[in-house]
């Protein structure tokens, strides 16, 4: 059980949902820009959340399975071939063996998530899968895939078997399930996405004009940007007063202000600390839609309570209990 | 969104799966005891819902899971981690904190390492011999790990030679670089972009996924520098 790089894309990383419990030693979460689509991911394929993926930045790989897999293909919204035969996306797909997965590029968003039955076989360290590329370490040897890796995969749980009774895994190019995650659920990747943040703890550092060029002016995510932040372009905000504050903990989501006036955006690979005013922070239900945006697409930033943000907080969580509770299901009826 | 007031610390919200407890406003030997002690305490008794802290110079941010705290969404996170804290407040009084250790740290000051070296000396009106010695003259604290793996943000550098964060990060800073950032100094310990104005370079690994622990440094440590020449760094480099 095996996947071949014959292709590495633009950067194709492994990733989990993140390496918590060691931000105090300054060691970053790092994980999956978009765990949402990770972690549906790999429900469809009857994983556990937590489970390691390959995270696909804009072009995407070209890959070999080594044996029939089932496989789903979470994130971005745009043409996936297997035996260059077009496959839908948020399903689960089995592929028989020799099958070869490409990639055209996205249409709408660029990270897409190639999730495996059974988890892909790379090593736990501090307790995670994720690859943080800066300390080469997690994930597949810490650094981004290349032509000639081959990747194990662990072996794939019963429900795999279930499924497998039902197709004959030798079918070509592929069978898909007749049921995936339903559209009207993905998240909303439009042209100028409207992310929806709180103010942060220095909010109150902008002056007026500042505050209202914030919530009424886009801005372009610049070229400069990449896991570990944005950098946004577009009208400059200044502070109050020039601020040198004491440094303390920032997060996935946080909008620092550095003096420069251009705000940066921390995304995955963000550090566990910082310095800069944190004038506003993105809520967590939103952060899956800013990973699957573009250099030199523009943003546009709502206000939000933090009431509010929880309450979408919980809706989103729900989804994800109702897709695993409804796979479960599938699994017990041995439905594809 | 108004700060919690309780009688030792005030609290904020940093997002919406984050609180920060925030012990004071100023760095200081009795605030980073408290911090200490607070996580201290958390260390010993997790909660439900709870997923990890980080300790600051005056703060400890809690990060939590909303949906877990919120009992699946019946109850109002915020409000019940409000409470939480505001519950271990009268336990952190009671909490024993460990002895300091003190860890050398060789540097060479200046030249392509310490590209700023000149800029924190006009800063500071003083000249760049009179910057190191000053520099590595002190015992400094370690208040926190933080920013990258193992990154210590030391106390007790003298603030003649503090000097602005510079206005556009640099992209690339190497591994070991000795930087001055406000009043404070640290090395970073990747190759990381990053604001500090950079003085000088150490080859003492501050972090190693393959050694157990793979950080060299933890708050509450006592860390000095010590000035080598070109020589020094070269030998220390072929016989670390």
């Amino acid at each position: 059980m095996s996947l071949e790089i014959i292709r590495p894309g633009l950067l194709t990383t492994v990733q989990d949902t993140g390496r918590y419990h060691f931000r105090k030693q300054g060691i970053i979460v790092s994980g999956a820009m978009d765990t949402f689509a990770l972690r549906i991911g790999n429900l469809l394929v009857g994983n556990s959340e937590e489970e390691a993926a390959l995270e696909i930045t804009f072009a995407g790989p070209e890959i070999r399975f080594t044996q029939p897999h089932l496989i789903a293909i979470t994130g971005t919204l745009g043409t996936t071939y297997i035996n260059n035969e077009p496959v839908s996306l948020w399903k689960p797909v089995f592929v028989p063996k020799d099958s070869v997965l490409t990639f055209g590029l996205p249409r709408t968003g660029c990270r897409a998530y190639l999730t495996i039955a059974g988890g892909l076989d790379v090593p736990k360290v501090m307790g995670s899968y994720a690859t943080y590329m800066r300390a080469k370490m997690g994930g597949w040897f810490g650094r981004p895939l290349q032509a000639g890796d081959i990747l194990p995969c662990k072996e794939p749980t019963g429900y795999t078997h279930k499924l497998n009774n039902l197709v004959k895994t030798d079918a070509q190019p592929y069978v898909q399930a007749t049921w995936g995650f339903a559209s009207r659920y993905y998240p909303a990747i439009t042209h100028e996405p409207v992310i929806r943040v709180m103010r942060g703890p220095e909010y109150d550092h902008l002056p007026e004009q500042s505050k209202a060029d914030l919530w009424n002016k886009s801005f372009q995510v610049s070229t400069q940007s990449d896991r570990m932040g944005f950098r946004l372009q577009g009208s400059k905000l200044a502070l109050n007063n020039p601020v040198e504050l004491i440094s303390s903990a920032v997060t996935f989501g946080t909008i620092q202000l550095p003096p420069d006036g251009n705000p940066i955006i921390l995304m995955a690979d963000h550090q566990t600390t910082g310095g800069y005013p944190r004038i506003a922070q993105v809520i967590s239900a939103d952060l899956s839609i800013l990973a699957q945006v573009l250099p030199q697409q523009t943003i546009r930033f709502k206000e939000i309570s933090l009431t509010d943000a929880q309450q979408l907080y919980y809706q989103q969580e729900s989804i994800i209990r109702q897709v695993r509770e409804a796979i479960k299901l599938r699994i017990k009826q041995a439905q594809l | 969104m108004i700060p919690e007031q309780t009688a030792s610390f005030h609290v904020y919200p940093l997002g919406d799966a984050a609180i920060v407890v925030e012990f004071g406003t100023a760095i200081s030997e009795d605030v980073h005891k408290k911090v200490r002690a607070f996580a201290a305490y958390l260390e010993k008794n997790r909660f439900p819902g709870m997923i990890e802290y980080v300790p600051a110079f005056t703060t400890v941010t809690l990060f939590y899971d909303p949906w877990m705290v919120s009992k699946l969404g019946k109850l109002d996170a915020y409000q019940e981690i409000v409470h939480t804290i505001q519950q271990i407040e009268n336990k952190v009084e009671e909490i024993e904190l460990p002895e300091a250790r003190l860890v050398e740290i060789p540097v060479y000051y200046g030249d392509e390492f310490g590209p700023d070296l000149a800029f924190v000396a006009e800063h500071a009106h003083l000249t760049i011999p009179e910057i190191i010695d000053i520099h590595s003259g002190a015992e400094y604290l370690v208040y926190m790990i933080g920013f990258a793996p193992g990154f210590p943000y030391l106390g007790g550098m003298d603030t003649r030679i503090a000097a602005p964060r510079r206005s556009s990060p640099r992209r690339v800073i190497p591994a070991g670089s000795v930087g001055i950032a406000g009043n404070q100094t640290g090395i970073y310990p990747l190759e990381t972009p990053g604001g500090w104005q950079l003085i000088g370079r150490t080859l003492v690994s501050l972090f190693d996924p393959q050694r157990q622990p793979p950080v060299l440094l933890q708050a509450g440590d006592k860390v000095r520098f010590v000035p080598i020449s070109k020589a020094e760094y070269a030998a220390y480099k072929s016989h670390p």
